[in-house]
């Protein structure tokens, strides 16, 4: 659990255990101090959580073994919608959470294998190109399979999609505790995200230094070296993608249970871009880096929206730059000024075991 | 038969456009091994420049008449994005050009949604009508094909200027300096050539085919949008490697080929697909044609390069 003290460097570096101990109390008290700006706070963090898990899993593919994928998103649309299709009155199918999950994930994993196999022979931009025109296929799929038979409802999306019910537990309702205390299903949702981040957090960094983390570390800093000392690099590249894409389905299979409604409007290319910067901007490779990113980059446009907006009105009488807006362009900039400035990310990944090609990798072309 | 004649025309007017597009990626791409992810954006800039610069002519020079109007607000919109790609190449890839290789492709990524979200501040979210200078109104028809002014236009435009660009490239002392850039850099420079001036000059002859190709997009499809470079990037680039990237004659080949395949596939896709699919699913055609090219033929067809560059 290393890394994780890592979120904070200055504490990190003297007592890890300490700093362990911070973060973890950090995580459990959250949504109590969002509580106090207000509910719409609780809710953004349990978003949050759901892109921390998306920068995990992507961090998997692009940090760990070096295959830059632009269509990530496609993974977390193919959970939700796995998770929506079976678990809503479209169908009119009400599949219980604990086989819905699981098969949104299997689904992803396949896409994921579906995506890996036709690129195994491509690297770097190329790839770039290939998954980010997958991701557009799914997209436009999602889309238009309206017609001729109704399968993903275009671009209505699907409506009314089941809550999470874990043993009869259903986390939509407030909890009542005894007499005095009920607890916002907000919460709840957060407490169960935290509890799949935190699995996700042990199995990742468990996966990174074993066999499989330091066969993809070798295939990242050099594919003709790893194969030469007898990585099977196609299996390899395959389990990368296809694990990444298990993390984008069980978060989206959450998203899709927490939000109650799916369009593929969620799953654009700016999507797959924003959990992509996330983890340039947190740095690439590095577990706490990868979170503190995805915490950040989802926060930040949020406080802007809390803040931007009241200044704009007060100084010019109405809104020039919308949330919306403001987010593209703090994204947009976060991204070149990362790679221009601190290319390694805020917190540098620093174990032998996760160097990112953005540290170490090869030189430029020819 | 009447289709499918009427498919090809329609096919090589966007291919003519996705060729001009794609030269810039191909140009830059054979200098610098980088995929210009903003060039798409730069074409929008193009489109959205030219749509304020004729909005202005109209009203404030309003005897001028059509096209030298539009002539007008193509060279304002070609000079601006000139200065832009110039820009871009100074301010964000210059810094990284002995970076590891995903460091300048991601900054092209910002670049590109950059570009963007200032085209949204400027111009808002919505679709503008751009003006008809060129007539869209369809000729008589001949052997059943109609074609319009504006499709005529842009057929003659583009082969014109792929054909200066040729003779640039193979007949001037740029054009060498440039071809010895992309040969290598290091002997280029030796040799007296000064590289980063023929690495903006490349950006800018880039941009400025990418901003006519702008408006000629908006012209012969009537709007422009600030989301609207995406797509004939993401097109182009895929023309670029179906010809061969680096190529320049590659480029346009496979500019053609691929708007061919595009528009003659939508017409057909309802049949081969027993009525399935439709004409919203054209898009994909680029991406499976893309996919197809890198995985079995990663040199494109004229290619020089491969794909798997280690």
């Amino acid at each position: 659990m290393n890394e994780l003290a890592l979120a904070i460097p200055w504490l990190g570096k003297r007592n890890p255990a300490a700093a362990r101990g911070v973060v973890i109390l950090l995580a459990f008290v959250a949504p109590l101090i969002a509580m106090l700006f207000g509910k719409t706070w609780v809710r953004i963090l349990d978003f949050a959580m759901l892109y921390v898990m998306l920068a995990i899993g992507l961090n998997l593919v692009v940090g760990f073994a070096g295959l830059l994928d632009l269509g990530y998103i496609a993974f977390y649309a193919v959970g939700a919608y796995a998770f929506a299709l079976l678990a809503s009155p479209h169908f009119d199918l009400h599949l219980p959470f604990w086989l819905v999950l699981p098969l949104g994930a299997g689904f992803a994993a396949l896409a994921g294998i579906i995506l890996g196999l036709p690129t195994l022979r491509l690297r770097g931009d190329y790839l770039a190109i290939v998954t980010l025109g997958f991701g557009e296929i799914v997209r436009i799929f999602m889309n238009n399979l309206n017609q001729p038979i109704n399968i993903t409802n275009g671009p209505q999306g699907i409506n009314m999609i089941d809550p999470l019910v874990l043993f009869g537990w259903d986390v939509s309702k407030p909890l009542k505790i005894g007499e005095e205390i009920t607890v916002n299903s907000l919460f709840q949702y957060y407490y169960i995200f935290l509890a799949f981040v935190a699995l996700s957090v042990v199995l990742v960094q468990r996966l990174q230094v074993s066999r499989v983390g330091r066969a993809w570390a070798a295939i990242r800093d050099d594919e003709l070296a790893a194969k030469a000392i007898g990585i099977n690099t196609r299996n390899m590249k395959l389990l990368a993608f296809s694990l990444g894409a298990t993390f984008g389905g069980v978060s989206g299979g959450l998203f899709a249970a927490f939000q109650g409604f799916v369009s593929p409007e969620s799953f654009s290319l700016m999507e797959s871009i924003a959990v992509l910067t996330m983890i340039v901007f947190g740095g690439m490779g590095n577990l706490a880096g990868v979170i503190v990113g995805a915490l950040a980059l989802t926060a930040l446009p949020e406080v802007l929206r809390y803040v931007a907006i009241p200044v704009q009105q007060a100084l010019f009488d109405k809104v020039i730059l919308d949330p919306e807006v403001l987010r593209m362009l703090l994204l947009s900039l976060a991204m070149i000024f990362m790679m221009l400035l601190r290319p390694a990310g805020l917190i540098p990944a620093y174990s032998r075991y996760s160097r990112p090609e953005l540290v170490v990798g090869k030189e430029a072309g020819k | 038969m009447e289709t499918l004649l009427q498919q090809t025309v329609n096919g090589l007017v966007v291919g003519s456009v996705y060729a001009l597009v794609a030269l810039g990626y191909t140009m830059v791409y054979g200098i610098l091994g980088l995929i210009n992810f903003a060039h798409g954006d730069v074409l929008m800039v193009g489109a959205l420049v030219a749509l304020e610069a004729i909005r202005l002519i109209q009203t404030h020079a309003p005897e001028l008449g059509l096209v030298p109007t539009l002539l007008a607000g193509l060279s304002v919109s070609v000079l601006v994005c000139m200065v832009l790609g110039y820009t871009i190449e100074r301010t964000a890839y210059r810094r990284l050009r002995n970076a590891p290789r995903l460091a300048p492709l991601i900054t092209a990524i910002g670049v590109s949604f950059l570009l963007q979200t200032i085209a949204m501040i400027i111009w808002g979210r919505n679709y503008h009508t751009f003006p008809q200078l060129v007539s869209t109104t369809p000729l008589e028809p001949v052997a059943g094909v109609f074609i319009t002014p504006v499709q005529i236009a842009i057929l003659v435009v583009s082969a014109l200027l792929m054909m200066a660009l040729m003779l640039l490239v193979n007949k001037t002392r740029l054009g060498r300096a440039m071809r010895a850039t992309a040969e290598n850099h290091k002997v280029a420079s030796l040799m007296g050539v000064d590289t980063n001036k023929i690495i903006a000059a490349t950006f800018i002859i880039g941009s400025a085919l990418a901003a006519v190709a702008g408006v000629m997009f908006s012209s012969n499809y009537g709007i422009a949008h600030y989301a609207m470079g995406f797509m004939p990037g993401l097109k182009a680039f895929t023309a670029a490697v179906l010809g061969g990237i680096g190529n320049l004659g590659g480029a346009m080949l496979g500019g053609l080929v691929l708007g061919l395949v595009e528009s003659i596939g939508a017409g057909y896709i309802e049949d081969m697909s027993f009525g399935f699919l439709n004409s919203s699913y054209q898009d994909i055609f680029a991406f499976m044609i893309l996919g197809i090219v890198l995985i079995f033929r990663p040199t494109g067809l004229l290619g020089e390069r491969v794909a798997d560059r280690a």
